[in-house]
């Protein structure tokens, strides 16, 4: 297959951004989106130019590193990660643009490649259970339902790749953060630090500069993973919940 | 003088694992290590370097206990170490099930599955260990399979006749490591981790003789700094990544191990590294990493190939009688659920003889035709339809319709960085854990034992024996980038970097990578011969001649540059790749993942020589030609048999 | 594979936020570190949350919805005389008689309503211009109705609240009304929908309540927490249903009135 690809071209975070036409051609309908990027880079490099950046890793779907924005859509048209987009998708003779997730939350780094730390940032200010090594009881004392079991998993599915951001019209954190509140406020284990884990996420969801939710469902869409969009009102829900027990 | 000239040097004679009931040593060991006082831990600082599931659980373990942590990863963020990526399970000896499960028979089948090559002491440990990982992730949160009673549900995996398995859908590892990357979120709030992300260890940095820092690139600025501690820790993973293709991760690489080695640690067993028998059949030349498929789905789905050969009908319209269940023939009583080892080698055989399938013939067909009469469509998709799904996603294939076509592909090293009971290197303060180091799981790690080791490792031993060595070495001088080690290897560094720039050459790094990874496959892959491993030895310093020569990176070291990196990298798997080549030729003998055809049974299957080979290669390195330390192995509790599997 | 460079071909236009390459407008695309807002303390206060907002909102909202309700179920008497319409309209200011004093209960009525549109406007305000500052550059490539609800529900609410202004003014106060009557309610509304723009102004403004409470009124229930996987069929459901009927029943008048069946 031979594409047209307009990418965006951006040297570092201070400089202005544009976006770059290439052709390539030789395309396997068998490669994956990034392998198709790697031929361009191939030949980019042998032609003394400045090769593609964009974030990978684990090629299977997992790692949640690559991020790209497809013809408008964050990880392309199918329902999956940007590296287990294979080129079948697509046809010959096609353009296919490829940006970064934009948001105010995300700068870009380089070309495709953005920050996402705020990301991190979430989790520090409480996506966690305060459980020091050493200190746990036997994992059989507590047992926890089959159904919370399943919610909580389905929650904790989240790869934190940012796609739920770049899909939304506002920038908006709420489907990734609402994936780890309820992922651990399910769970008994989670149970003691419930309240101040959602409103100090939410907190700091807020304090990164990420958009309210609109409920688009834009977000529930782009994901990989299927975190489904009711999982935004469970976590308005411990939200409330949590305003009414802590004073 | 080439690696050839190596000689054999010095016995390793100590590793300080205690002696007496080997049930006892954990505790003896822990008992007599020394403590550091709380109120001195925070002035001791701690560089770990990884966050997967050994690095981040021990980060977050250090922290806990007082000491400050600085940690590093080259992701983005800490959670996408390639931990996340492992999909089977997590072995522990709960015995749950009831099932005659025990510490001991964990340990047993471990040092059996690793053919013999592993470290009694070391792995009864882990065995031990095994029970309190378990508690820990709970109580993080992890979301384990349960049972309808609410309780934690177990497989069987890997062969093995205990349901040992705990497992979380097919995404076990990333369960496992956002637990781990959760509780070390919560110390870098807290102030005691001081994470760096996007940064890249380059080198080690070793003062009189002990690990004092490491020299690291900020990978967005290109800017290189040095950052000093009182220890070193290295959780770095594997080095399945020589190969070009694996299952490992793009980024996933040695530089960090093999600076350590050239530093002075020793690297042992550099030859053992595990060809995963399930994986997706590479499509072509783009092809730039391959995707394992659980290893569950042999459980269900029977290996076979067309009888003859270069029989290129579709799957359908062969007939049974003029199909070869091979696994099934040659392996009667274990059939299709025969170790990696074995299942790998079995399916390069009958692709060696021409009855490979589709394209190139590299792959062999895994067939759930039977299981979905058997048990029904649905029945099937319950159990494998996430892993369906993938295969079709990635083959544009059905499974439920036609066959899966499925081909070894390298997964895992068991060795790397020799470490004593402590998990130190032979420099004192730098520790290896995980995957990074050699220890447990000898010559072929069992299924679900990784993750298991990697968290006992970080969790569990190096918070209790860093402690030892803190205690013995309190007061270290402070160091400057003016001091004059800092200032070589600095220089060093910086020196590499501008000549990887310099070149200027006319071919790709990526070039270079599948051009050692294709020689590396050829001669140290599934079955090695002497003659292939000398010609490995003659190609490899070749490439590398080539390499400094015609290299090109684009841009500067002052960017973010992903070719550079690649490039960096590449140099020391162009050292690594000899050393493992080398390794594989000494090891005149087969075992585990390590089959060598000079030495198998009269049916083909692996023959190990103990009298001659029970021992783990340490190499030390020199500028000239490595020296090998041999361990000698003693089995106390394991009494070394000859695998049969028939 | 070949390749043509023809990097310049598509430079940033379209790129910048207003689609232009001018100086200005690329400047909003650059990344910097300033760029990004500043990160400000995370605070827990409810007012200061997105969600704090949200909850005004929706419950500022049901406020209204239940007005509209209430409204409409008025409306409709005018299919049954003017006697029965204007007396009606009496009753709203007897309402709450005898505890309550003449038109009492009607202007707290009216204070409710009007806190509960100040607060809704004012969220739904600073969320917009928060929203709009989190993703301050838009894709090149546009996929059609990504953010349709997002536009419906600001342009909408912009819409509701200019009509809302005009129909006070109109029915209510009269000013902008020739010939109103105070005191003859049936005759006021006949009036206003025997005009072209009346009927105009009124139908487009009842179209716009619809689609308003058809995302706002299963939005709020998210916000609310209400909402879950179980609950979803059943709350959209509710959401056209209340929507449909509002428009409907609001609609019927003016088309009462055009048809003649309202006189």
């Amino acid at each position: 297959m031979k594409l047209n690809l307009r990418v965006w071209r951006q040297k570092n975070a201070g400089a202005e951004g544009a976006m770059a036409t290439y052709e390539v051609d030789g395309v396997s309908p068998d490669m994956s989106f990034l392998e198709m990027l790697d031929t361009l880079n191939e030949d980019l490099i042998l032609r003394g130019e400045d090769p593609v950046a964009f974030d990978h890793d684990c090629r299977e779907g997992i790692c949640g590193a690559c991020s790209l924005v497809i013809n408008g859509d964050a990880h392309g048209p199918e329902r999956t990660t940007t590296c287990q987009l294979h080129m079948r998708s697509f046809r010959d003779g096609d353009t296919i643009d490829v940006e970064p997730w934009r948001a105010s939350a995300f700068p870009v780094v380089k070309d495709l490649v953005v920050d996402r730390s705020a990301f991190d940032r979430i989790i520090r200010s409480g996506g966690y259970v305060s459980v020091p090594t050493g200190s746990a009881p036997e994992a059989h004392a507590t047992p926890v339902p089959k159904a919370d079991a399943d919610f909580a998993f389905e929650h904790a599915e989240c790869i934190g790749c940012g796609a739920c951001v770049a899909a939304c019209p506002n920038g908006s954190a709420m489907l990734f953060t609402s994936a780890k509140v309820n992922h651990l406020n399910v769970l008994p284990q989670g149970a003691p630090e419930r309240e101040t884990r959602v409103l100090d996420m939410v907190a700091q969801m807020d304090a990164e500069g990420f958009g309210g939710c609109t409920l688009t469902g834009e977000c529930a869409t782009a994901c990989p993973k299927g975190i489904p969009l009711p999982s935004i009102a469970a976590m308005n829900k411990e939200w409330l919940r949590a305003r009414r027990k802590v004073k | 003088m080439s690696y050839l000239d190596f000689t054999v040097g010095e016995p390793i004679a100590d590793t300080k694992a205690p002696a007496g009931p080997i049930a006892e040593r954990w505790d003896a060991r822990r008992f007599e290590a020394k403590l550091v006082n709380p109120a001195n831990r925070r002035k001791h600082r701690i560089i770990v370097v990884g966050t997967g599931l050994a690095g981040g659980s021990a980060g977050a373990t250090l922290a806990e206990q007082g000491y400050h942590v600085v940690q590093f990863c080259f992701q983005d963020s800490p959670r996408r170490a390639h931990s996340i990526a492992a999909q089977g399970g997590i072995n522990a000896a709960k015995n749950y099930r009831n099932d005659g499960d025990s510490v001991h028979r964990l340990f047993y089948d471990t040092v059996k599955g690793g053919d013999f090559r592993a470290r009694e002491s070391n792995v009864h440990r882990l065995a031990q260990i095994s029970v309190e990982i378990i508690d820990q992730c709970v109580a993080q949160g992890v979301p384990f399979a349960r049972e309808y009673g609410g309780l934690l549900d177990t497989r069987s995996f890997g062969g093995v006749q205990v349901s040992r398995t705990f497992y979380a859908r097919g995404q076990t590892g990333q369960q496992l490591l956002l637990g781990a990357y959760q509780a070390l979120s919560r110390q870098i709030a807290a102030g005691n981790v001081e994470m760096h992300a996007r940064t890249e260890m380059l080198d080690l940095i070793v003062v009189e003789g002990r690990a004092r820092g490491i020299v690291a690139r900020d990978l967005i600025t290109g800017e290189i700094s040095t950052h000093y501690a009182d220890a070193v820790v290295l959780a770095t993973g594997g080095y399945g990544n020589v190969f070009y293709l694996s299952t490992n991760a793009m980024n996933s690489n040695a530089t960090a191990v093999w600076r350590a080695h050239r530093r002075g640690a020793y690297f042992a067993n550099p030859c053992f590294t595990q060809i995963h028998p399930t994986c997706i059949p590479r499509t072509g030349d783009h092809q730039s990493k391959l995707t394992l498929m659980s290893e569950s789905l042999r459980n269900d789905g029977r290996i076979w190939v067309p009888k003859a050969q270069g029989d290129t009908r579709p799957a359908a319209e062969i007939p049974e009688d003029e199909r070869d269940y091979y696994l099934e023939r040659i392996y009667p009583s274990f059939g299709n659920l025969v170790p990696r080892d074995i299942a790998s080698r079995a399916a390069k055989n009958v692709c060696d003889e021409g009855r490979g399938v589709g394209p190139g013939g590299q792959g062999v067909y895994l067939d759930f035709a039977d299981a979905i009469r058997r048990l029904g469509r649905d029945a099937v998709e319950a159990r494998y339809g996430n892993l369906f799904d993938m295969y079709e996603r990635i083959t544009a294939e059905n499974p439920y319709e036609v066959p899966m076509r499925i081909y070894p592909a390298v997964h895992y090293t068991m060795g790397g960085l020799w470490v004593d009971y402590d998990l130190q290197t032979t420099v004192p303060g730098l520790f290896a854990i995980g995957e990074a180091n050699f220890s447990d799981h000898g010559a072929n790690r069992l299924g679900a034992s990784a993750l298991m080791q990697g968290l006992a490792d970080g969790y569990f031993v190096l918070p209790a024996t860093i402690n030892d060595y803190l205690a013995r070495n309190p007061h270290a001088d402070p160091l400057t980038d003016e001091h004059p080690v800092v200032r070589e290897v600095l220089a060093e560094t910086e020196d590499r970097i501008s000549l990887l720039l310099s070149v200027d050459g006319d071919r790709t790094p990526d070039s270079f990578h599948r051009e050692l990874g294709e020689v590396m496959w050829e001669f140290c892959g599934m079955a090695r011969t002497e003659e292939g491993l000398r010609t490995a030895l003659r190609r490899i310093p070749e490439i590398r001649e080539e390499f400094w020569r015609r290299i090109k990176v684009p841009g500067t070291g002052e960017e973010f540059n992903q070719s550079l990196e690649k490039a960096n990298r590449i140099v020391d798997y162009l050292e690594l790749a000899e050393l493992m080549c080398l390794d594989a030729l000494n090891r005149a003998e087969s075992c585990g993942g390590h089959f060598r055809e000079e030495s198998q049974t009269p049916d083909g299957e692996a023959a190990r020589r103990d009298e001659e080979f029970s021992y783990a290669a340490a190499w030390e390195f020199t500028p000239t030609a490595p020296v090998l330390h041999k361990e000698e192995l003693s089995f106390e509790y394991v009494h070394p048999t000859q695998r049969s599997y028939a | 594979m070949a390749l043509a460079p023809s990097k310049d071909t598509a430079t940033a236009k379209g790129a910048a936020a207003k689609g232009s390459a001018s100086a200005k407008g690329t400047a909003s695309v650059k990344g910097t570190a300033s760029a990004r807002p500043p990160s400000r303390t995370p605070s827990r206060g409810f007012w200061s949350s997105t969600i704090g907002k949200k909850t005004v909102m929706a419950v500022s909202g049901l406020i209204m919805l239940a007005y509209l309700v209430a409204h409409v179920a008025g409306n409709l008497k005018v299919f049954f005389g003017p006697e029965e319409f204007n007396g009606y309209a009496h009753w709203l200011r007897v309402m709450g008689a005898p505890v309550l004093h003449h038109e009492w209960g009607l202007w707290l009525a009216r204070i409710v309503l009007l806190a509960a549109v100040g607060a809704h406007a004012v969220s739904a305000y600073q969320l917009s211009r928060r929203d709009i500052r989190a993703r301050p550059t838009r894709y090149v490539h546009r996929r059609k109705g990504s953010s349709y609800a997002t536009r419906t529900m600001r342009w909408g609410g912009i819409i509701v609240g200019l009509f809302i202004v005009w129909h006070v003014l109109d029915l209510t106060t009269g000013t902008v009304h020739p010939g109103f009557e105070s005191g003859r309610p049936y005759q006021n509304v006949i009036d206003t929908f025997s005009t072209w723009y009346g009927n105009t102004i009124y139908i487009v403004a009842m179209l716009a309540v619809g689609l308003h409470v058809r995302h706002g009124f299963w939005s709020a229930a998210q916000t609310l927490g209400v909402g879950n996987a179980r609950r979803e069929r059943a709350l959209r459901l509710l959401a056209n249903v209340l929507a449909l009927a509002l428009t409907a029943g609001f609609i019927a008048v003016p088309v009462g009135v055009m048809t003649g069946v309202v006189n």
